[in-house]
């Protein structure tokens, strides 16, 4: 058992004498937070659509009220004058303007006679947020349009009543769970992988091999050196992340001992797969080369972006085994929707699993020789 | 080729005692077969060498004498414990200094040894004692707080040497501990392992390629080539087991194919080699004789001498009566693999 401690003494040492190393695992994922927390999630503003009116009738005016009324409210796009469709389009296509809505002649006519009156929109679907933005924002526009003036007293269409559970949940929020679940992968990738193989680069291993310690002891240490950090990493980011989300969550106690547990057995099951990873691995290049390829196939199919259910059968099935699906899931449970344990009893279930799993399986091919 | 002393030419002390017993040691990987049928002993508190060029076979040796691999055949025995059948009674009994430096440079001097203590389960009052003394001993007591990366390499090497005894152990192992090291603190190294030895009782084994090394520090050598034991004894043995008492070093101004044969002839001379140019190294039974005859020879023939110095014979002789070759020609190996030449350029 000291044997084991001396371990985990001395990464622990380490770690916290190497500020470049906690900066690397706390502060870049934090970074990354900070940055796409800003980047994604945001409205389109100041857009810029061309309006062809061939129309130039009452029903065209009350569409350019529209527009106006978007311009100076939600400002999405602002509205440009233009007098020949084909222009327009050229436009829209070389990107001098976002869109182009072309109000047709006879359009206040057909309004009047019910005689189906249509609006054409020119959108640059390569583009598809932007476009999609203001499709979504003409829809309503239309719908508007449609709607009668005069309500009937008994409504004959179905009407769809959302009722949102949880308060707003900006980028930023969403995020977090994905970068609390990257901060500690990056911490057992430096602090336990890429340590661990330099360490036997450079001698520091055969110098342990040489001493009585055991095989678990050494193989221990290192798991308990490897997953201390990760926790560490986890903590500072969940609180920090949270206070910059915005998060008040993390003040309820039940909470928090939920975030612990949940940090707890995320820590084991990440440093169990990076140690089962690197058990055999001696050349340095080698967890430096799999980092990023690895971040890739285990952070992506995890649903920290986009949801499983979207997936191809096959991607799904790496997120049935990716531990960052149960790390991500168990995050978003507690600090999107304080769900209580159980929300994230299947979530610790696994990872514990999986970590103990990883680091049995990884002990045995562990070699207390060179 | 024979060695001058083999197990049975031992002294009486180091058979009836043996710290350590290697016995037709071997190591195999795959078809290549690192270290050959080696035997030797080493004395109780007796500094034993293994002298011989880079990937001779020291260090696997030394690796497997500290259980870090296996042999593939053979057996060695370490303060009396198999290191294949019970290897971790021998881990607890030798200190290992490997070849590289392997303190931690984030950690203290004291961290650095704290923690190998506790690695080796000494307790508490006992380790503060030990890294007391064993800082003491190698002269670092007033660097126990510096970090480790603020030491300089000799420094640094006297804190490996510190963490391998921090235990307290019997046997200490030391593979090529004064390798890049300055003159200055090579000889401070060798002078601190020859006071632990006397304070401590203590055996010590240490590979080498350094000729002065071996020759200064150690009780008794095995020159290892190749993976084969090619001599073993003291290294008073070893000089007299070369034929020549002495070695005249030789330098003509002009070279001539005929001084080979011309100094063979002269009396007492036991072999040339030709070193270079008009350089000539001559084992001689006669330092004196042979370098008397020498110059009346070259001044009969109107040959001028451009340098002449008289030497005993040294371990570097005794490598190359035994292999065949001088152990400074393997410090720089040829490139494994040379580039193809540039189209055009003639190699």
């Amino acid at each position: 058992m000291n044997r084991m401690m001396a371990i985990v003494e001395r990464e622990m040492r380490k770690f916290f004498r190497s500020p470049t190393l906690m900066i690397m695992s706390l502060m870049m994922p934090l970074l990354q937070l900070v940055i796409m927390g800003n980047a994604f999630g945001g409205k389109i503003v100041g857009a810029r659509v061309a309006v062809v009116d061939y129309d130039h009738g009452p029903q065209a005016v009350r569409i350019r009220e529209a527009f106006d009324s978007i311009a100076v409210n939600i400002k999405t796009f602002t509205t440009v004058e233009y007098t020949n469709e084909v222009q327009a389009r050229e436009d829209v296509r070389t990107g001098k303007i976002d869109a182009a809505v072309v109000i047709p002649a006879q359009y206040s006519r057909r309004v009047y006679s019910q005689d189906a009156p249509r609006l054409g929109l020119v959108v640059d679907n390569t583009d598809p947020f932007s476009s999609g933005s203001i499709e979504a924002e003409m829809q309503l526009v239309v719908t508007a349009l449609t709607a009668p003036v005069i309500q009937p007293r008994l409504a004959s269409q179905i009407a769809l009543e959302i009722v949102e559970l949880y308060p707003y949940v900006n980028y930023m929020k969403f995020l977090l769970p994905a970068t609390i679940a990257l901060a500690m992968y990056i911490s057992v990738m430096i602090g336990g992988g890429m340590l661990y193989i330099d360490d036997k680069a450079r001698g520091v291993h055969e110098g342990y091999l040489v001493t009585p310690i055991t095989k678990l002891e050494l193989v221990f240490g290192m798991n308990l050196a490897g997953a201390i950090k990760a926790t560490l990493a986890g903590i500072s980011l969940t609180v920090i992340g949270s206070l910059m989300a915005g998060l008040g969550i993390i003040f309820h106690p039940e909470a928090l001992a939920e975030l612990f547990c949940l940090i707890l057995v995320s820590s084991i099951a990440f440093n169990g797969m990076m140690f089962l990873l690197m058990v055999r691995v001696d050349d340095p290049l080698v967890p430096r080369a799999m980092f990023g390829v690895l971040n890739t196939l285990l952070f992506y199919p995890s649903g920290a972006m986009y949801p499983i259910a979207a997936f191809p059968r096959w991607l799904r099935a790496i997120a049935v085994v990716d531990p960052f699906t149960y790390v991500i899931h168990g995050f978003k449970a507690i600090l999107l929707k304080d769900g209580g344990f159980a929300a994230i009893q299947f979530d610790l279930l696994f990872l514990f699993v999986f970590g103990i799993g990883t680091l049995l399986i990884a002990t045995p091919l562990f070699k207390r020789t060179l | 080729m024979t060695a001058p002393a083999t197990n049975s030419g031992e002294t009486q002390k180091s058979v009836l005692l043996p710290a350590i017993a290697v016995e037709h040691a071997v190591k195999r990987y795959g078809d290549f077969e690192a270290v050959k049928d080696v035997s030797f002993s080493v004395a109780e508190g007796e500094i034993f060498g293994l002298l011989g060029p880079n990937g001779a076979g020291k260090s696997t040796l030394i690796r497997m004498m500290t259980t870090l691999i296996p042999l593939t055949a053979g057996k060695a025995i370490v303060a009396g414990h198999d290191v294949a059948k019970d290897p971790d009674a021998v881990r607890r009994v030798i200190g290992v200094i490997p070849q590289a430096l392997t303190s931690d440079p984030d950690l203290t001097v004291e961290e650095n040894l704290s923690i190998y203590a506790k690695l080796y389960s000494v307790p508490k009052a006992e380790r503060l004692k030990n890294i007391a003394e064993v800082l003491e001993a190698v002269d670092l007591s007033k660097w126990r707080g510096a970090q480790t990366k603020t030491l300089s390499g000799g420094m640094r090497r006297r804190l490996e040497i510190a963490r391998g005894l921090v235990h307290n152990p019997s046997i200490f192992f030391l593979d090529e501990p004064t390798t890049g090291l300055d003159p200055v603190s090579r000889i401070a190294v060798w002078e601190m392992l020859d006071n632990l030895r006397a304070t401590r009782n203590l055996t010590i084994l240490i590979t080498t390629h350094y000729m002065e090394e071996a020759d200064k520090l150690c009780d008794r050598l095995a020159i290892v080539d190749h993976g084969t034991l090619v001599a073993l004894g003291s290294p008073i043995e070893l000089k007299h087991s070369v034929p020549g008492a002495n070695v005249v070093e030789v330098h003509f101004n002009r070279e001539t194919p005929e001084w080979q044969e011309r100094l063979e002839g002269l009396d007492g001379v036991t072999s040339v080699q030709a070193e270079s140019a008009g350089f000539y190294r001559v084992l001689t039974s006669s330092g004196s004789k042979t370098t008397m005859q020498l110059v009346e020879l070259a001044a009969q023939l109107g040959e001028t001498l451009t340098s002449l110095s008289v030497q005993n014979t040294s371990l570097d002789d005794v490598f190359v009566h035994y292999t065949g070759r001088q152990l400074r020609d393997e410090q720089v190996k040829p490139a494994a693999y040379t580039l193809p030449p540039r189209p055009g350029v003639r190699p």
